[in-house]
């Protein structure tokens, strides 16, 4: 769960990359400009989505957490 | 009396990483964007009450998220990203380098856009928000959202195609027609 590279997002970047953004009519130029602007974007992006959730994220979401949870010991691990 | 809904904890944890990555499209600063996020999970908390179950969640976040940006954020000037510009500091990947050239020309283009165009362009080109989702983020027409998404693209069309003829020349166009080919 800490593991910040690890995303579960691996397989998705590739089927994105290759659609171009929608309802942009064209030449053929533009249209594989187009694309390439989708590609960019997406891969930009997705390279920040990919790097998961920083710990100190977590680390501030448990803080708020604990007055509701303040009857549990341990972590939210697994109740049986 | 707000307990929180444990359902809600996860759903706002997987929202992290794209509000993350759109944050750095705002700021275009890695720092300042993971400050806003904190910002923005602080403000979701205490407010928690305030969002109906069953509605939108990322798009609620990233509302609050934009306007935390827009009330103080935006007061100071949009920093000069360094040299490596902000996504490019986030780059885990390691780009072949023509496609890493391709990146340098985008991110330069990308930032030099209007805000209001860049974050409708990343919220429909890249969080994968529908326009009408976007128009509410934003707090404006489904229309203007629409304008703006296709003003950018326009616009960073231009200014790919100069650099495509300009600088690179014959092998820009090679590559981007085995890339093209690539694709089919």
């Amino acid at each position: 769960m800490n593991d910040e590279r690890s995303g579960g997002q691996a397989g998705s970047a590739e089927a994105l990359t290759s659609t171009p953004l929608p309802g942009h009519a064209g030449t053929a130029l533009g249209n594989d400009i187009q694309a390439k602007i989708g590609q960019h974007l997406r891969a930009m992006y997705d390279d920040v989505v990919r790097q998961g959730v920083p710990d100190r994220f977590l680390d501030l979401l448990s803080q708020l957490d604990k007055p509701a949870t303040k009857a549990q010991s341990g972590e939210d691990g697994g109740e049986k | 009396m707000s307990q929180f809904d444990p359902v809600l904890r996860d759903e706002i944890i997987a929202a992290i990483p794209n509000l993350r990555a759109f944050a750095i499209s705002l700021s275009g600063n890695v720092d300042r964007a993971d400050d806003l996020v904190q910002e923005t999970l602080l403000r979701a908390f205490a407010n928690i009450n305030s969002f109906r179950t069953g509605t939108n969640l990322p798009a609620w976040l990233f509302t609050i998220l934009r306007n935390l940006f827009r009330s103080e954020y935006r007061k100071r000037r949009r920093e000069v990203p360094d040299s490596d510009g902000a996504f490019a500091a986030t780059l885990t990947t390691n780009p072949d380098q023509n496609t890493h050239l391709d990146f340098e020309d985008f991110r330069t283009a990308l930032d030099k856009l209007p805000s209001d165009q860049r974050e409708a362009l990343v919220l429909v080109g890249a969080s994968g928000f529908s326009y009408e989702e976007a128009a509410e983020i934003c707090q404006c027409a489904v229309g203007t959202i629409k304008s703006r998404v296709n003003r950018a693209r326009k616009r960073l069309g231009e200014l790919l195609a100069i650099e495509d003829a300009g600088d690179f020349g014959p092998d820009k166009t090679t590559q981007a027609i085995m890339t093209a080919s690539d694709r089919l």
